[in-house]
């Protein structure tokens, strides 16, 4: 053969295989959406989606997925408020604050943290935290302080507050969604710490100089020259940790508790969209309603990581060291 | 207060700041609560896991209803998915990154590519394990099976070896390619005795850390490929197998004697995160040793 | 080096796929209730019939009729009976669900060791689980909510509850799910203020179980049906069983069978 034609060939090869990927994302994006589509098809898409009832197979059965959306919306809120300082401090303190010893001490910590399998983390949540939580905290909060407060006598805080604390401070169980939280945090600082400390290290020395000699001290520097200017690679690191936060299943599946409700109080439980999936694609029977609802699930769970990934996208194009399959 | 020392022995005293004092211990407070979690979460596991963890533990199969024996059949289930879905991941991702970093010309082809594979990697494990049961193990009816488990893993992977194969490919200085083509070669012959002989060491620790992320997913394999007990390693494709991380969930939630069955799950904990992090640490040792040892 | 790699590894594949299903394989699926009876037996039958292999799941009573249906399992265990659903379903891909009853079951509401409460009527029970009831202090107990512990839908003894004490009414939405009778176990263990049911083999000193309309749950009662909430178990397969599926239900309805229902505490036919 001459040369020339196999080298065509081997190119055309290569370029087949490569198109590949977006063919399985395709396939995948096509084969959600048609199995997903038959329940919108039956049910309407509004009294789905924002149906407040989801109670499968009940006989009928309604697939009302708003306290699922609402579930995964919780968790990840929860998360975030604890994730977003903890992973970007990580940051802050590995890039700028920490000598050369701790940095090289610290950096492959937070790699192995990072590599925790989730499930290990919800059983840790599962069979150490949540006990702790209702057996050691919640009596501690709801008994003891509530008579603690009663017994000063003060006219607002022995009766108001200290029923406050004897309701809300309650916590009717370890599974709930403050303990997943928890748990999703452990699982989200490596990913937000890491790409945010190559965004702030991407910073170039000379404005830091430039800072510095102008009088700025470091927490100055810090606050006022190197954030703002990282700042497209620091919500990135955001928007991969809360892609990270919503798509994660194990943990929600073994700690967020089951109930399908719209949560309303941090002690609640909840069922985010990934621990629905997981809990009842076994029991569906295929081809049933149920299947078909899970695959919406499933479908909005897609659309909603696909919109992120196209704004991190779209935010990447102005800092280039991004890289793909980065999550952990 | 810090002392600032200038020449001459002459010492200046610096005005306390609090407010920087405060924000930098706060950032070291932050930095450190990754550590001490890791370190917490390890403690627990290995204290409790090493009470159970044995020889015997790692090369016996269960018995009485789990709470004895040990879990060699597990740990074969995931050394097989792992193998498996390497092997079937690696040939497509490495093609794919030599397209990418070598045949591609930036225009509509690889843009969506590109925007595939960043998708795909940000897609949740459950969504896979949705996919592969619809297509492996029903429409193929491959069942639930070990053929099914490793190409449902495999596909979640492909996005994250595509871009450390690419990344080593891309590593490759341009001279060499450059030399080569000088010296008469073709590009695919370029490509296959220049630039991927160098960028194997990278590729295969890619590879690597791959197998780590491997090993810990549950969600793609619960409805794929994982039973509850099989009688030992699997003598064919199409039969289920037993996995580490499905091991541990369903011993501490569906289990039947989930109380009695604490102590294995911590053993099979510990089994796993050892198995993790010495593929990972492997996979950063190989990986800081090329970058010392590249000589260009 | 990397041609060796390349043919061990290739030989590895090829032997790995050569292998075939054996006649002697047999794969049980279904209801993690029936679990610790179809994991026992399976280890049982094993040791009496070396050349056979049993391969156990546990996902769910429906989980198992469905595989069964589709074909991907042999025997489907399952702690209710198979619904008019599921038969149709199954006639219509020519499987004939035949069921046989392997063992009885009684199903108990646990609460903690804690709570003072040591009867309950079933309508107390039906009103705490359509969420009528909230409080405890509606029980005579402590003035705190009731953490009401429920089983994934998938799970036969859910049914069950449902419809003996449910009578159709709907879980309250807020209840806590569990995945199976371990998982419930564990949880009302850990709970002062819960409120579960657990098939009658799961009973530990971990939680207390409640006497209902004043009759306490036991082997006797569920046998002779003067416990409310019992049932029989079953394990399904298509048709009349042949081959190693025949040698595995007759094993499981012989008296070293039976003998292992009662080991994992569930309650013999006999």
């Amino acid at each position: 053969m001459k040369w020339q034609t196999k080298e065509k060939f081997v190119e055309i090869a290569v370029s087949s295989v490569g198109l590949l990927s977006v063919l399985v994302l395709l396939f995948i994006a096509f084969f959600l959406f048609k199995e997903a589509f038959y329940i919108f098809y039956k049910a309407g898409v509004s009294k789905v989606i924002f149906g407040m009832a989801w109670y499968p197979t009940y006989d009928p059965p309604s697939f009302g997925m708003w306290p699922l959306i609402m579930g995964t919306l919780a968790v990840t809120i929860l998360t975030a408020l604890m994730a977003i300082p903890l992973g970007l401090g990580t940051a802050v303190y590995i890039a700028e604050v920490a000598n050369h010893r701790v940095k090289e001490f610290l950096k492959p910590m937070i790699e192995m943290l990072a590599s925790f399998p989730s499930v290990v983390l919800g059983f840790f949540g599962m069979v150490i935290i949540a006990p702790i939580l209702s057996n050691r905290l919640s009596p501690m909060l709801s008994e003891k302080l509530p008579e603690l407060l009663q017994s000063t006598h003060i006219p607002f805080i022995s009766t108001t507050l200290a029923d406050f604390c004897y309701d809300k401070l309650f916590i009717a169980s370890g599974l709930n969604i403050t303990t997943a939280a928890l748990m999703l945090t452990v699982r989200a600082i490596p990913v937000i710490a890491s790409i945010a400390e190559d965004a702030l290290t991407a910073v170039p020395r000379t404005y830091r100089e430039a800072s510095y000699s102008l009088g700025a001290d470091k927490w100055e520097t810090i606050w006022k020259v190197v954030i703002p200017s990282s700042v497209s690679g620091l919500s990135i690191a955001v928007i991969l940790g809360i892609g990270t936060i919503i798509g994660e299943t194990m943990i929600v599946l073994m700690v967020a508790g089951g109930a399908a409700v719209v949560p309303h109080w941090i002690f609640d439980a909840a069922r985010p969209m990934p621990a629905a999936i997981a809990a009842e694609m076994a029991e569906a029977p295929y081809r049933s309603l149920h299947y078909h609802a899970l695959f919406g699930v499933g479908a909005i769970l897609f659309f909603i990581t696909f919109i992120l990934s196209f704004i991190s996208n779209f935010v990447s194009k102005k800092y280039r060291s991004v890289r793909i399959g980065e999550k952990v | 207060m810090e002392k600032i020392h200038k020449p001459f022995g002459l010492v200046r005293r610096k005005k306390f700041n609090l407010k920087q004092g405060f924000f930098l211990s706060l950032m070291r407070t932050f930095g450190f609560t990754g550590a001490i979690t890791l370190f917490i979460i390890l403690f627990f596991v290995a204290y409790y896991g090493l009470q159970v963890l044995s020889w015997d533990f790692i090369t016996q199969p269960p018995l009485e209803a789990m709470t004895q024996g040990g879990i060699f059949p597990v740990i074969m289930g995931t050394v097989l998915l792992t193998m498996l879905c390497m092997i079937f991941v690696i040939p497509i991702g490495v093609t794919t990154a030599i397209f990418l970093a070598e045949y591609s010309k930036p225009g509509f082809m690889l843009t969506a590519v590109m925007m595939s594979m960043y998708t795909l990697a940000g897609v949740p494990s459950v969504v896979f394990g949705l996919f592969g049961l619809g297509i492996f193990v029903v429409a193929l009816n491959f069942g639930m099976s070990l053929l099914a488990g490793s190409l449902t893993l495999a596909i979640m992977v492909l996005p994250y070896i595509i871009s450390t194969s690419e990344e080593a490919l891309k590593a490759v200085p341009f001279s060499f390619r450059e030399a080569s083509l000088a010296c008469g070669a073709t590009k695919w012959q370029t490509i296959r005795k220049v630039v991927l002989p160098t960028a194997m060491p990278g590729i295969l620790t890619g590879a690597i850390l791959g197998t780590a992320k491997v090993s810990g997913e549950t969600a793609p394999i619960m409805f794929t490929a994982a039973a509850f007990f099989t009688p030992g390693i699997p003598k064919s494709l199409f039969e289920p197998v037993m996995a580490l991380p499905y091991h541990i969930y369903v011993l501490a939630t569906a289990g039947t004697h989930i109380e009695e069955t604490r102590p294995i799950q911590y053993g099979t904990a510990l089994v796993l995160i050892l198995l993790v992090f010495s593929m990972n640490l492997l996979g950063i040792i190989l990986r800081s040793r090329q970058r010392k040892k590249r000589s260009w | 080096m990397k041609k060796i790699m390349t043919v061990f590894l290739s030989v590895l594949f090829v032997c790995s796929i050569m292998g075939v299903s054996y006649a002697e394989d047999l794969r049980i699926d279904g209801s993690t209730t029936v679990l610790p009876i179809a994991q026992k037996g399976a280890e049982v039958f094993m040791k009496k019939n070396p050349a056979a292999k049993v391969f156990v799941s546990g996902s769910g009573s429906g989980t198992g009729i469905k595989a069964l249906i589709d074909g991907t399992t042999n025997i489907a265990t399952s702690s209710r009976e198979a619904k008019d659903k599921e038969v149709a379903s199954a006639k219509g891909k020519g499987v004939t669900l035949t069921g046989h009853k392997v063992a009885l079951d009684g199903i108990v509401p646990v609460v903690h060791p804690s709570m003072k409460i040591k009867d309950i009527t079933t309508e107390q029970l039906r009103d705490i689980y359509n969420g009528k009831i909230n409080n405890w202090k509606d029980l005579g107990g402590p003035n705190r909510p009731i953490s009401t512990v429920s089983r994934d839908t998938s799970s036969g003894t859910y049914e069950v509850w449902e419809e003996k004490i449910l009578k159709g009414d709907k879980v309250k939405p807020d209840a806590l799910l569990v995945a199976s009778n371990g998982q419930a176990v564990q949880t009302v263990s850990q709970n002062r203020f819960a409120i579960g049911y657990i098939g009658i083999g799961y009973i530990d000193r971990s939680v207390k179980a409640l006497t209902v309309n004043g009759k306490s749950a036991s082997a006797n009662t569920v046998r002779d049906g003067s416990w409310p909430i019992a049932r029989p178990l079953f394990m399904y397969t298509n048709g009349k069983p042949a081959g190693v599926i025949a040698k595995f239900i007759d094993f499981m309805l012989s008296k070293d069978g039976q003998k292992i229902v009662n080991e994992v505490k569930y309650v013999s036919i006999k």
